[in-house]
């Protein structure tokens, strides 16, 4: 594999009607037919944006059936989810407690003067 | 003068198609918010994240071309790696640096930047993504275009779906 699997990811999710296709997979499995219907755009060009959620591990293609329906494959979406949703609580905590902390510095600058 | 925000409140805003900014309001001169980001003995006190993170290490090394290195502990044990390279220092107004998560995220320019007004010192960390695409896939993540909002939304769906 030329990148690794989160940059394919990143890469995957930066397309609106990529992730557009995720969010109908998201109510069950679907066909490529199916899919390309709520779209202005070819069955082959949704078929090239299937070809990149699969190989982001976006999504499984069934291999059996004819038809070969799709499915979302949560857990690269939901690592990137929780590592931007933890982000944002980590400054968000953290500056919380630097609050405190600044109080507690500035407490303690007035009794030492300048502090190091 | 443009309203300012409550003193307390973390604010996530998008200036442009490669940035996202972390703004907050602190009750403290900058000379002492600048000392809080760039020495160990007081980054180690507060940028920890939520409850059960401790950072075993912090080194900083405060020069234009100097590293920086912080390693997070969990308690379950985890850690969480994060270095980068000092670009810009101008104490107590401007530090630029490179941040790194690991092999796996793209790299950002951080530009913090503190302004003071009668006390009370305002902090605001914007991070430039090296493109519209890697900065809208840490920000956006989802199923829809949308605001910072939207993380929360989209972690508690996740979670669900799991």
């Amino acid at each position: 594999m030329a990148t690794d699997a989160l940059s394919l990811t990143f890469s995957a999710l930066a397309d609106p009607t990529r992730r557009a296709i995720l969010a109908r997979l998201t109510a069950g499995a679907a066909t490529v037919k199916e899919l390309s219907a709520p779209f202005a755009i070819s069955g082959p060009a949704v078929s090239k944006h299937l070809r990149v959620l699969e190989r982001a591990g976006l999504i499984v293609r069934t291999r059996e059936a004819q038809w070969r329906p799709c499915r979302l494959e949560a857990a690269p979406l939901k690592e990137v989810a929780e590592w931007a949703d933890e982000y944002r609580r980590f400054w968000d905590m953290s500056y919380a407690r630097l609050d405190e902390y600044l109080e507690h510095l500035q407490g303690k600058e007035r009794n030492d003067g300048d502090s190091t | 003068m443009a309203t300012a925000p409550e003193v307390g409140t973390t604010t996530f805003t998008t200036p442009s198609d490669r940035e996202i900014a972390i703004s907050r309001v602190f009750e403290a001169p900058r000379e002492l918010l600048w000392d809080a980001h760039t020495k160990p003995e007081h980054v180690t006190q507060w940028m920890l994240g939520p409850e059960g993170w401790s950072m075993p290490v912090c080194e900083i090394d405060l020069k234009p071309g100097g590293e920086w290195h912080v390693v997070w502990r969990r308690s379950d044990g985890s850690e969480l790696d994060m270095r980068g390279e000092y670009r810009e220092v101008v104490a107590p107004e401007r530090l630029v640096s490179t941040e790194r998560w690991g092999e796996d995220w793209p790299e950002t320019l951080n530009t913090l930047l503190l302004t003071e007004q009668e006390g009370r010192t305002t902090l605001t960390t914007t991070m430039l993504y090296p493109s519209k695409e890697t900065r809208d896939a840490a920000l956006d993540t989802g199923m829809k275009d949308g605001t910072t909002e939207s993380f929360d939304r989209l972690a508690e769906y996740l979670r669900t779906m799991a």
